[in-house]
């Protein structure tokens, strides 16, 4: 409609004048500084930002530093298992309340609140439950078991699954709101039909309920995802990135180069591969579920 | 009278109808009931740890056992927590840190769902040249991490003299909120009938006048939803907080890690506790206030992109 008109400034200045803060974020924040961050990436700022160019080699040393290493290792190993976890314990909990249970209220209130807490009370919370001189280890030894060892946060090969255990506590009770969302989507006819022909619950979950969910999992898996490569409050509430360097997460590593260790750019380049891989994901997935729309 | 005459009558024609009541205590029913209560009292445990580890004395939690109830309850770890635990070198307590979280969260809710609820009303009705090319660049911005972002903002915030200061963290606060709430407006804005907004434009009301007389009254719900959204995600926030205040204006998040974290000094984990329970009150309050509304909200959240 508008595209007919000649271009006309004051035409409906009121709304734009209403848009400038929009129109400010967009351009000059998320178009402005993250190009500023990918440019600077390329050179070599230590305090501050400074233009001296020398091409790929923040990157390199990136991809040679072994914490950074760590870092992606890290993030991989709680990214999938997260991912996993979250969707399957998410979509059973939203199963188990869609059984036309009483106090299902209550019950999704309870499985939800984590959700509402910040991730610096949620990692400080379990660091004080896994603390392996006071908390579930010691309960455990305490009743006899006395051989009994569970101290992820102070065993290094195992301390991302601490801060797992943690995030899943926090995370779920969402997906199961979206879960819960989508099974309330799915037409009572289809329960109906299936029924007649005989067909288990379990098989009409897994074959007919789920595959008609798909758009509500795609966008769970971009929501999960996008906070997964973002995971930083956590790790430094719960574990400070230790023992050592051993639950190092990409986003610490950013803004540990970036404010405390006072080399830029090491900072923007790891961000710039932050913002690559959110890239990976959500290009796709845009593509897929606005693109298709356009040309169907 | 009639009513019940006709509930007689097709009781008589079909006998008893309805459902066959089920026993309440069959299989089926202990197996799922079972499962749902073992599952929520694992998702309360935290909960319940932290508060009965903040009412315990340090002499009770070095012998005993984190689950127990206390024996003897003192509320001595909430006190001091408030107005005595240190981080670094001041010893006043979380409290500086909740007054700051106020300070932050009021005007950044304010301000945010102020220029968003504009926005999206320019977006649903007002559309003009690039008004969708902006928005769908801020729902995709929404999507960068914001590690990318923070070091370019920090210069920004430095060029206009409000680096540090509180009123630059509410400046961040606004324009990282801006996406999801945008979204949220517009598309209430999109399902009012337009032939009311016609009407009015048709009495003569201008932009401002259909935003203050018939939308803004029409939105109440969904100004809701955005406050509660809002006020749990800046009160949660803790990246913002580190890089843009200063020790003195520290939001609580970043204060209470300071605190329980802070390698100085004996461990008093009661004192950590109830710190960590003071920080989550204000959140948990609006959550459990809020109930459904709350759902709501993530549901919003949750369809952004």
């Amino acid at each position: 409609m508008a595209n007919d008109k000649p271009f006309q400034p004051f035409r409906n200045l009121n709304a734009k004048i209403a848009s400038i803060p929009m129109i400010l974020t967009a351009l000059v924040i998320f178009v402005g500084c993250t190009l500023w961050t990918i440019f600077y990436s390329f050179t070599k700022s230590k305090l501050l930002p400074k233009l001296d160019f020398v091409g790929f080699d923040q990157y390199e040393r990136l991809w040679g530093t072994r914490r950074w290493l760590v870092s992606i290792e890290n993030l991989l190993i709680y990214g999938s298992l997260s991912l996993i976890f979250s969707l399957l314990i998410g979509f059973l909990l939203a199963a188990l309340l869609d059984q036309k249970i009483r106090f299902e209220d209550t019950f999704r209130t309870i499985l939800l609140y984590p959700f509402a807490l910040s991730f610096i009370v949620t990692g400080l919370v379990w660091q004080w439950i896994l603390n392996p001189d006071f908390g579930v280890q010691h309960a455990v030894r305490s009743l006899g078991w006395e051989s009994f060892n569970f101290d992820p946060l102070y065993n290094a090969n195992i301390v991302i699954y601490g801060v797992l255990i943690a995030g899943l506590w926090q995370g779920t009770g969402l997906v199961m709101c979206l879960m819960l969302a989508g099974l309330r989507g799915i037409d009572e006819d289809i329960w109906k039909a299936a029924r007649v022909d005989g067909i288990p619950m379990w098989k009409t979950y897994l074959f007919i309920v789920i595959p008609m969910m798909r758009p509500v999992f795609i966008t769970t898996i971009v929501i999960i995802t996008s906070g997964i490569v973002r995971v930083y409050d956590l790790i430094v509430a719960q574990t400070g990135g230790g023992p050592g360097i051993a639950s190092e997460v990409p986003a610490k590593y950013v803004y540990d180069y970036m404010f405390q260790s006072q080399n830029l750019g090491q900072g923007f380049a790891a961000s710039s591969i932050m913002l690559l891989t959110v890239a990976i994901i959500v290009i796709p997935w845009a593509y897929l579920e606005f693109g298709g729309k356009r040309r169907g | 009278m009639a009513d019940s005459q006709v509930l007689t009558d097709t009781a008589a024609v079909t006998g008893p109808f309805g459902r066959r009541p089920k026993p309440i205590f069959s299989r089926r029913n202990i197996m799922l009931y079972g499962t749902l209560i073992v599952i929520a009292v694992y998702y309360l445990l935290p909960l319940y740890v932290m508060v009965v580890t903040s009412l315990k004395g340090m002499p009770e939690i070095r012998l005993g056992n984190i689950f127990a109830p206390p024996v003897e309850i003192t509320f001595e770890p909430w006190v001091k927590a408030w107005s005595e635990a240190c981080t670094g070198l001041n010893c006043d307590g979380l409290s500086r840190g909740f007054w700051n979280s106020v300070r932050i969260t009021v005007p950044s809710v304010i301000i945010s769902i102020a220029i968003a609820s504009v926005n999206g009303y320019a977006l649903a009705n007002w559309r003009f040249r690039g008004s969708e090319v902006f928005f769908t660049i801020l729902i995709f911005g929404s999507f960068i991490p914001y590690q990318v972002m923070i070091y370019p903002i920090v210069i920004v915030l430095r060029e206009i003299g409000v680096y540090g200061s509180l009123t630059g963290l509410v400046i961040v606060h606004t324009i990282f909120g801006m996406p999801i709430l945008t979204l949220l407006f517009r598309n209430y804005f999109v399902s009012v009938p337009e032939e009311l907004f016609k009407a009015a434009r048709v009495d003569g009301a201008g932009f401002w006048g259909i935003y203050f007389q018939i939308m803004l009254p029409m939105s109440l719900p969904i100004f809701v939803v955005a406050i509660i959204l809002q006020i749990t995600g800046i009160w949660n926030d803790f990246l913002f907080g580190v890089v843009y205040t200063k020790p003195d204006t520290y939001p609580m998040t970043v204060q209470l890690n300071n605190i329980v974290n802070s390698v100085q000094g004996v461990k008093e984990y009661n004192v950590n506790m109830a710190a960590t329970i003071i920080t989550g009150l204000v959140p948990l309050t609006v959550y459990f206030l809020s109930g459904k509304l709350f759902v709501r909200g993530i549901a919003a959240g949750a369809v952004k992109g």
